[in-house]
């Protein structure tokens, strides 16, 4: 009798944890993931009465490659760079998404004329557009640095250099220092001389250098004195310039922006309530409710039409801050997800050899 | 006498007093294995399997294997094929297997198995595996007519080897060999990197033991004779830091050293260097080694200090009343004592240093870096098997030194407490 009751009742427990139906979404952790949060996850469970949590990673993407090799998905919704979409997508490890049931935007455009180009991939749908750009303090540098090339001239604007340890971003931005176009960036550093220029431009400021790994490392380095223009992510400067009121001015020339994508992972517990998690979160007032949270652009056209304002201080327009506003984007390059799937490997070991040099 | 020793010696049931023994000895046996089996368990799960799994994975990647079988049987039939010119038919298998990947949504993963050996292949595989299914013979011309990369001798090197689920390729590309189109070969100047970084962190490594050992020598010493309450205090002193957060120690080190830091702003201050004269401390070797050294260094205190706490005063006193000089007392008398406790902490250093990987990160810069930061860069490219191949590398590195300080100093001379 009492060994009935037991198991009937773990029975009853494990058919309420089948129905509770916990969506788990997982991100970046930090000022994103909090965007993401308050953006996404709160309002969507909200208006569908499903709980739904955010779990943090320093990086989702081999997290979930992890799951999925194992069998062993708690994740339904993870968010992970727009090269990581491609490459998991391509190796089987995650649901496709119908881009045709993705909602029109507010306006009543059609979602596949609403995002940006290259925004839906098929298993990925574009959640925002992110940027490297870099910085320098406005106290150091009344008259500052305005071109990709500034960055590079030490007799003009001396002082340490803040970089990004890793290869991407990093050689793109020093081919568009040298005076090459966007247009013409990956054609050139596809071949060995290209590199080599890449490679060569960064020589002159390798001595001046400092390497940051961790994207709060950046403003960091700027607050301390410790370097007098870094290399940064758009949304940590935005923090702590209009969150914090430092005194950090962004250069847009040479700016390397890519979309940062939400896919589901093959064998999702909730794989349905995951495609309307995804379905909600990319709709015009999702990604809206998003970047009033931090600086990375929406990737709808219609999401862009009327200014968002800073959720931090309910008065900044978060418009000129944006890496998708036009003004910022004469001198950009979008970063080529093809390119780095191919080289990132490659690439990188001669960055790591270049820097013990 | 004689009859009695003859006679078995029995308990009071009558047993033989032998049996009796053995009988208890292995219950008592059996009682202690069965304290032992919890630990044995978890270590066997949480230790030997995983080094075992990884092991496995540094050898084997059946990315392309698993996805190509045409041309797994095209390259078993015909294993002295010319990489530089393949037949059509080794064209036909490609074609058959990369037709399946599209269906069968692998591509990613078979290029990005030839993409670890042969950079450029993943976009070649996929855009080869959209028109796959539509070709026609000959397939040698229509595949070479997509892109001419297909007909590249490093690249039918890089597949027919990833046919078999089983490699050394990842030890090669770990010992900085590159697949060129002559077979593999030494890599460039620009971009060998794995060796010389095996060879800094074991250089590092050391260099961090000795200087720990120099350090920790007097405090461990003075620990171990100071009255009680002098040495409690000295012992919270030097476990304070021991239970502080590994991240907090680390930035702490960059608060204070960093060029506009605590120290660089007190040399200035005090008018020994200018201000444009700050000294670089942080984001390089120095950084590395102080800010390591400082973390590992309990670690060479603690078991000196329980070696050095039972060292009877009485015989350093002896050899000086037997006219030894001080110095004379210290090396032949006390420092012998005190071997098994630096050898203790020596290894418990070097081999800890050897793996360290979070303090390098952040305070490193550009030639701080040791090599389990490249074992956690190819970790969260999911390059597992590289991965695997260099950490397994590193294991075998340390157990050689493991094996040659066995033999030197002998591992029954280790104590730690």
């Amino acid at each position: 009798m009492k060994k009935t009751l037991i198991l009937s009742t773990a029975l009853a427990g494990l058919a309420f944890a089948a129905q509770a139906q916990e969506v788990t979404v997982m991100s970046w952790g930090g000022a994103y993931g909090a965007a993401q949060t308050e953006g996404h996850v709160k309002p969507w469970s909200a208006a569908t009465g499903t709980p739904a949590i955010m779990v943090d990673s320093d990086n989702p993407a081999p997290a979930i490659k992890a799951m999925v090799e194992a069998g062993n998905v708690t994740v339904d919704v993870a968010s992970v760079e727009y090269a990581d979409a491609i490459r998991l997508c391509d190796e089987g490890l995650l649901e496709p998404i119908d881009a045709a049931s993705l909602p029109a935007g507010a306006d009543g455009t059609p979602a596949a004329d609403d995002f940006f180009p290259g925004a839906v991939t098929e298993c990925g749908v574009s959640t925002d557009i992110w940027s490297n750009v870099y910085a320098y303090d406005t106290s150091k540098f009344p008259e500052g640095p305005k071109t990709a090339a500034d960055f590079f001239d030490l007799e003009k604007f001396p002082g340490k250099r803040g970089l990004r340890k890793g290869a991407k971003a990093v050689l793109e931005f020093a081919l568009l220092a040298d005076g090459v176009a966007p247009a013409d960036v990956y054609t050139v550093l596809g071949t060995p001389e290209g590199v080599d220029r890449a490679f060569a431009k960064l020589d002159t400021i390798k001595a001046e250098t400092v390497w940051w790994e961790a994207g709060a490392q950046a403003p960091q380095l700027l607050a301390d004195g410790e370097v007098a223009m870094t290399t940064a992510y758009n949304g940590r400067i935005f923090a702590a310039a209009v969150g914090e009121g430092k005194p950090f001015q962004i250069v847009w020339d040479g700016q390397i922006y890519e979309n940062e994508s939400y896919v589901v992972p093959k064998g999702a517990p909730n794989k349905d309530l995951a495609m309307d998690f995804i379905k909600y979160a990319t709709s015009t007032e999702g990604l809206r409710a998003q970047a009033s949270y931090i600086s990375y652009g929406p990737p709808r056209k219609s999401a862009n039409v009327d200014p968002i304002i800073y959720a931090g201080d309910g008065k900044t327009e978060m418009g000129p801050h944006l890496p998708t506003n036009p003004a910022n984007l004469t001198n950009a390059l979008l970063t080529s997800s093809d390119f780095w799937v191919d080289h990132d490997a490659e690439l990188n070991e001669r960055f790591q050899a270049w820097l013990s040099q | 006498m004689a009859e009695a020793a003859t006679e078995l010696l029995k308990t009071a049931d009558g047993r033989p007093l032998k049996a009796a023994l053995a009988e208890a000895q292995s219950r008592a046996k059996r009682r202690a294995f069965l304290l032992v089996l919890p630990l044995l368990v978890f270590v066997l799960l949480t230790f030997l399997v995983p080094i075992g799994y990884m092991l496995k994975r540094s050898v084997e990647h059946d990315g392309f294997a698993a996805s190509a079988p045409a041309l797994d049987a095209w390259f078993e039939a015909n294993p002295g094929f010319d990489p530089a010119n393949p037949p059509e038919a080794a064209y036909a298998a490609l074609v058959q297997d990369l037709a399946r990947m599209q269906t069968e949504k692998t591509t990613g993963i078979a290029g990005t198995r030839i993409n670890y050996t042969v950079p450029g292949t993943i976009s070649l595989f996929k855009k080869g595996a959209r028109e796959a299914g539509a070709l026609v013979p000959p397939f040698k011309d229509a595949m070479l007519a997509i892109d001419a990369d297909w007909g590249k001798p490093a690249l039918w090197r890089g597949m027919a080897a990833a046919s078999s689920r089983y490699t050394t390729e990842f030890y090669k590309v770990a010992s900085d060999m590159k697949l060129t189109e002559d077979g593999w070969a030494r890599g460039g100047d620009k971009e060998r990197i794995y060796l010389y970084l095996f060879f800094k962190t074991f250089l590092i490594s050391g260099l961090i033991t000795v200087i720990c050992l120099l350090l920790a020598f007097p405090i461990s010493h003075l620990l171990a004779t100071l009255p009680m309450a002098k040495s409690s205090l000295l012992m919270i002193l030097v476990l304070l830091p021991f239970w502080t957060s590994l991240l907090v120690r680390t930035t702490s080190w960059i608060a204070l050293l960093q060029e506009q830091g605590i120290v660089n702003d007190l040399l200035v201050g005090l008018g020994l260097i200018g201000d444009d004269g700050r000294l670089s401390m942080m984001y390089n070797m120095t950084g590395t080694i102080v800010a390591m050294t400082h973390v590992l260094l309990p670690f060479m205190i603690l078991p000196l200090y329980s070696v050095m706490r039972v060292i009877p005063p009485s015989y350093a006193r002896a050899a000086r009343s037997l006219g030894a000089t001080s110095w004379t007392t210290f090396r032949r008398v006390y420092l012998p004592q005190t071997l098994p406790g630096i050898a203790a902490g020596s290894l418990l250093v070097f081999i800890l240093a050897v793996g360290y990987y979070i303090t390098p990160a952040l305070v490193g810069g550009a030639d701080g870096q040791l090599i389990s930061n490249l074992i956690s860069f190819h970790m969260t490219k999911a390059n597992w098997s590289l991965a695997a191949a260099i950490a397994a590398m590193l294991l075998a590195a340390i157990l050689v030194l493991y094996w040659l300080y066995d033999r030197l100093i002998g591992i029954d001379r280790l104590k730690l407490g």
